[in-house]
């Protein structure tokens, strides 16, 4: 961002301007180590317009893999916030979802053994 | 801020993107407004990607088999962004007499309709993909489904359309509509008003109050469905699949995933406090259904599961219309729960109802008036 630029209040406006993407030496370092997703795919997707976590999310598939993002989720915030130039409190996690722990379907689907 | 545009359109999930990408990519200037903080996080991130035709109402599968022939095979180049489109054929199972009858049916509609569909036995079935049980007796094939990544799809569409000037406005909730002149031209929302030319509604159930300010009542209601996804699996099978009683609907995704859908048949009567939520009894029911037709998934993890409501039009298929009585409104809403699959056609059609009645693709069922009493 230049510096006489006020910092975004809020995300609404989808089109303000957050500045150009510039490339950073360390854009090859993976954050979410499941899915492999590098700072510089977030930082890029940030400046493409997936301006939430769940987009990010739905995008990249950072924090999607077997942990769920119970490691990256962090980091993606503060990389997004970073690139927004805004505070990582003005984002919302992603939801979280069951089940906690990947589970075989067929110990999910003898919830009841009327039914199986 | 941006308040004026030639069409404002309502709703930020794949339908609204898709309208809006269509519509700047002929020249005219869009605002999209979303009620969500999340751009597609709506029925458009929580659907099971299928890109059918097979097993549709002849009403909508002019649109389908138009999307399928002319617009998903060159998307992913089209936006820029891959959206994952695999063309590899339906396989809707059945294991029971009961089912085939079921199955028979749909392949007439889809016959009916010029589609290349038909039924197959339990052998073909198995010829097309080893992994299904022995059990499945039948099949009906129809070799130009296939399948796309609903995130990915709904976001290209939005990164695209923003890429050619549309203005995205998120957490914005229109709170009422307004004539100028005779003609619709004002959307009134919590963070200001807007006006256009033209005001599409393409928010799904949220379509319902806000057409209901100038007189318009769309016959839609709300159902939630659910949907798992599995750890990444060794490559399997490329085909969309489906069930003659719909257990389970799903595909296995780029990424390795297998994505499937679902009901536990209870959804009506459960209560979900205002916010999709997932029910414990709904995974289960799915898991069982995917196990009876494909025992090698019995292993496999589920990571993830997530519910979401469709807009449930009453006679199951959307209003893609112009508004006689309120000149200057488009409805595009009542999907439910099939319109990810025709969502590029949809836009491209709703882009030609802005400059006039004739589209390329006949929508002629899916007039807003269409809706009458017992005779």
């Amino acid at each position: 961002m230049s510096e006489n630029k006020q910092p975004l209040t809020t995300l609404s406006d989808r089109c303000a301007d957050i500045g150009p993407f510039v490339p950073a030496p360390d854009d090859d370092m993976i954050v979410c180590r499941c899915e492999e997703v590098t700072k510089g795919e977030i930082r890029k997707a940030v400046h493409a317009g997936l301006w939430t976590i769940a987009e990010i999310r739905r995008y990249l598939r950072c924090g999607m893999g077997l942990c769920q993002g119970q490691t990256c989720s962090k980091l993606v915030k503060g990389i997004v916030a970073r690139e927004l130039g805004v505070s990582p409190a003005l984002l919302e996690p992603a939801t979280s979802r069951a089940p906690m722990r990947p589970t075989e379907m067929q110990v999910i689907a003898t919830e009841s053994e009327v039914n199986f | 801020m941006k308040t004026t545009a030639d069409v404002i359109v309502v709703g930020a999930g794949i339908i609204g993107n898709a309208i809006a990408y269509y519509t700047a990519k002929k020249g005219h200037s869009v605002i999209v407004l979303e009620k969500s903080a999340i751009v597609g996080n709506g029925g458009s991130s929580r659907n099971g990607g299928g890109v059918r035709q097979s097993g549709r109402d002849a009403r909508e599968l002019p649109l389908a088999m138009y999307g399928i022939e002319n617009l998903w095979p060159g998307l992913s180049d089209e936006l820029g962004y891959d959206v994952e489109y695999v063309k590899k054929g339906n396989l809707r199972l059945g294991k029971t007499p009961a089912h085939l009858k079921i199955l028979e049916g749909l392949a007439k509609v889809g016959q009916s309709c010029g589609l290349d569909m038909r039924m197959i036995d339990g052998k073909e079935v198995q010829a097309i993909n080893p992994y299904m049980s022995d059990e499945v007796v039948g099949a009906s094939w129809c070799p130009t489904d296939g399948h796309a990544n609903p995130l990915k799809a709904t976001l290209a569409f939005y990164m695209k359309a923003r890429e050619l000037g549309v203005q995205f406005y998120t957490e914005t909730s229109v709170t009422g509509l307004k004539k100028k002149a005779g003609k619709l031209k004002i959307v009134e929302t919590d963070k200001g008003v807007f006006e256009g030319d033209t005001i599409i509604l393409a928010c799904g159930l949220g379509a319902r109050p806000i057409a209901s300010q100038v007189g318009i009542d769309i016959p839609m209601s709300s159902v939630l469905i659910e949907a798992l996804v599995t750890e990444q699996e060794p490559d399997m099978f490329p085909q969309m699949l489906g069930t003659a009683e719909a257990d389970f609907y799903g595909h296995q995704t780029a990424h390795g995933s297998f994505v499937f859908g679902g009901s536990s048949g209870l959804e009506a009567v459960n209560s979900d406090n205002g916010t999709p939520v997932t029910h414990s009894i709904t995974a289960p029911c799915i898991c069982r259904g995917i196990i009876k037709y494909m025992p090698r998934l019995a292993n496999a993890k589920i990571v993830r599961t997530w519910a979401g409501w469709m807009d449930h039009m009453v006679d199951g298929v959307p209003v893609i219309d112009r508004i006689d009585e309120v000149p200057g409104l488009i409805l595009a809403c009542g999907f439910s729960g099939h319109g990810f699959g025709i969502a590029p056609a949809v836009g491209m059609t709703v882009s030609e109802l802005i400059e006039g009645p004739d589209t390329t693709v006949d929508i002629f069922g899916l007039t807003y008036d269409r809706f009458k009493a017992k005779a």
